[in-house]
């Protein structure tokens, strides 16, 4: 017996594919959610072999939603237009439903799913597609990260500095720091050039936070935050910086 | 061939070698010269002078140089063919400029084409944008996906709401957008709105629509509310997970309608600059052109509650 969820902020969006679903017995639908908070807690509790998700939902987007999942089931989209999204799927070869959809078009999508042997090629094409919406437009003003059993919503401007941490990225904000699986690269290609800085290879500067910036041993300087942190910068950085600050 | 005058081998070496290079600087300056200055058609002539001063010039630097280079008696000969060399060296050059210019000609043309199906391009990107705006894609798929979900197990429900999606649509269709009604017809049109998007969210969406007396015949630009009230549905069901309201009210004041809408938020993770969204920029600029004013729209949050009062002077 396969476990599946619907994640979607609409009832009747929800109920639509409870009734489609309702024709395959071997899948049995154990949660309905219509966020992605509830999303993340229900995909903990329950360890679904599939999940439909919507992706504008309240707060956080359906691919924000699969970024806090550690390791995610196999996902079939559900949207009624979105041609950024659209786009992504269409490249990754990642299974979606346009809204509103057929019960033809339903059991196509998840014959196909039923039918794979194994689900490694889907969730590769699941972490490559998330990789590449990071640039969608609500994930270039935000990061949502999860601490404890919390989720928090991050605005990007909030962040004081970046910094590696082996396979994640610490987020440092006046409230603490957060970790995110993510690359550093990541990060420098999503925040404005215009208010962050890749001072090193491992860190990455919020400039208006830099109160001064000392010479440090023989080619490297340091910049000092107005918390008194103190980040490293190495040589091709201070240029980078240099240019940011205008000087 | 002035070989062929009975001058020695050599001369003509160097008089042809001063000659042409010569000749070919003086192409090359006007060819530039009409990359540069393109003439207009008309001014044929004035080409024509360009040419023959040219030339001239031509002559007479040739001639300097040759006389510095050869005996003196060659002089003679030079004089002898002078307005030869002058007819040559005009046509010459003559000949040059009409390819340039043609070439010149041609190639602004074809800069011209492309600026201008550019600009066409452009413009019909910018239509297709606005009527996008108007259709609003993502709302009309998703009313129709619950409309999908409702024939199966409210089927009384699905045409009700088959109705008030195609109500909806022919207001939008009808309104110009210089057109005024009442506040009567605008709330009408927009409680069309609400209701569809509360079948959509079901119980987390509710509305309230207070309209003081007096207002409601008071008049208001067509569909000026319609992106504020969106905006307010946006923000309010995208940015929180509980039970939202809307509120709309009207009243008058000095003569002038004004109207209120508030919608909740949470100021934790609603970045400031979200207060004014695509939708109030772009009322706030339609107040602009009607009015020639600024201050007509102010958006305030504060308590969880963002607000936006639009104030519509009557005309």
């Amino acid at each position: 017996m396969k476990k599946a969820i619907i994640i979607d902020d609409e009832p009747l969006a929800r109920s639509i594919v409870r009734e489609y679903l309702a024709f395959y017995p071997q899948v049995e639908l154990v949660d309905e959610c219509s966020d992605g908070f509830q999303g993340v807690k229900s995909i903990q509790q329950h360890k679904p072999d599939i999940i439909f998700l919507d992706i504008q939902m309240p707060k956080i987007n359906g691919f924000e939603m699969l970024e806090l999942i550690d390791d995610p089931p196999a996902v079939i989209f559900t949207t009624a237009f979105d041609e950024y999204a659209i786009r992504a799927f269409e490249t990754h070869a990642v299974d979606y439903l346009l809204k509103p959809f057929s019960r033809e078009r339903f059991s196509k999508a998840l014959d196909k799913w039923l039918e794979q042997h194994s689900t490694t090629e889907q969730k590769a094409a699941t972490v490559s597609l998330l990789e590449s919406v990071a640039h969608s437009p609500s994930q270039t003003e935000r990061v949502v990260v999860k601490t404890g059993g919390r989720i928090k919503i991050i605005p990007l401007p909030e962040i004081q500095y970046l910094e590696a941490a082996d396979d994640y990225v610490r987020i440092v904000t006046a409230e603490g720091s957060y970790l995110k699986k993510k690359t550093m690269n990541y990060f420098e290609g999503i925040l404005d050039p215009k208010l962050f800085a890749r001072t090193h290879r491992s860190y990455i500067v919020n400039v208006q936070q830099i109160t001064r910036i000392d010479a440090y041993e023989k080619e490297n300087q340091v910049a000092i935050l107005t918390t008194g942190v103190k980040i490293p910068v190495s040589k091709s950085g201070y240029m980078k910086l240099k240019s940011v600050l205008g000087i | 061939m002035l070989h062929s005058f009975g001058l020695s081998w050599k001369w003509a070496a160097i008089d042809s070698a001063v000659n042409n290079t010569l000749l070919m600087l003086a192409s090359i300056l006007l060819i530039n010269t009409f990359k540069y200055y393109l003439p207009r058609k008309e001014r044929y002539g004035f080409i024509m002078a360009m040419c023959g001063t040219v030339a001239v010039i031509w002559l007479f630097l040739s001639r300097t140089l040759l006389l510095i280079l050869l005996p003196d008696n060659y002089d003679q000969f030079y004089s002898g063919s002078i307005y030869i060399r002058l007819a040559i060296g005009f046509l010459i050059l003559g000949c040059m400029s009409l390819l340039s210019v043609l070439w010149y000609t041609l190639k602004e043309q074809q800069q011209n084409e492309q600026r201008k199906s550019e600009a066409e391009k452009l413009a019909k990107e910018a239509e297709l944008y606005k009527l996008r705006q108007q259709l609003q894609p993502h709302f009309l798929f998703n009313s129709l996906n619950s409309i999908n979900a409702l024939i199966g197990t409210r089927p009384e429900e699905a045409r009700q709401m088959i109705h008030q999606l195609s109500d909806f649509l022919r207001g939008i269709l009808k309104k110009e957008e210089n057109q005024w009604v009442t506040l009567s017809e605008e709330l009408q049109h927009l409680q069309l709105y609400l209701d569809i998007e509360k079948v959509r969210f079901g119980h987390r969406l509710t509305t309230s629509i207070d309209a003081g007396e007096n207002s409601g015949q008071m008049r208001i630009p067509a569909m000026l509310l319609q992106p504020v009230v969106e905006n307010a549905i946006k923000f309010g069901l995208y940015d929180t997970t509980d039970v939202i309201n809307i509120s709309i009210a009207a009243t008058s004041e000095n003569g002038q309608l004004i109207i209120t809408v508030q919608n909740p938020f949470d100021p934790e993770t609603s970045l400031p600059q979200k207060g004014t969204g695509f939708g109030i920029s772009s009322v706030k600029r339609r107040l602009y052109l009607l009015f020639a004013r600024t201050d007509l729209l102010e958006t305030d949050a504060k308590d969880h509650l963002f607000t936006t009062r639009i104030k519509v002077p009557q005309q």
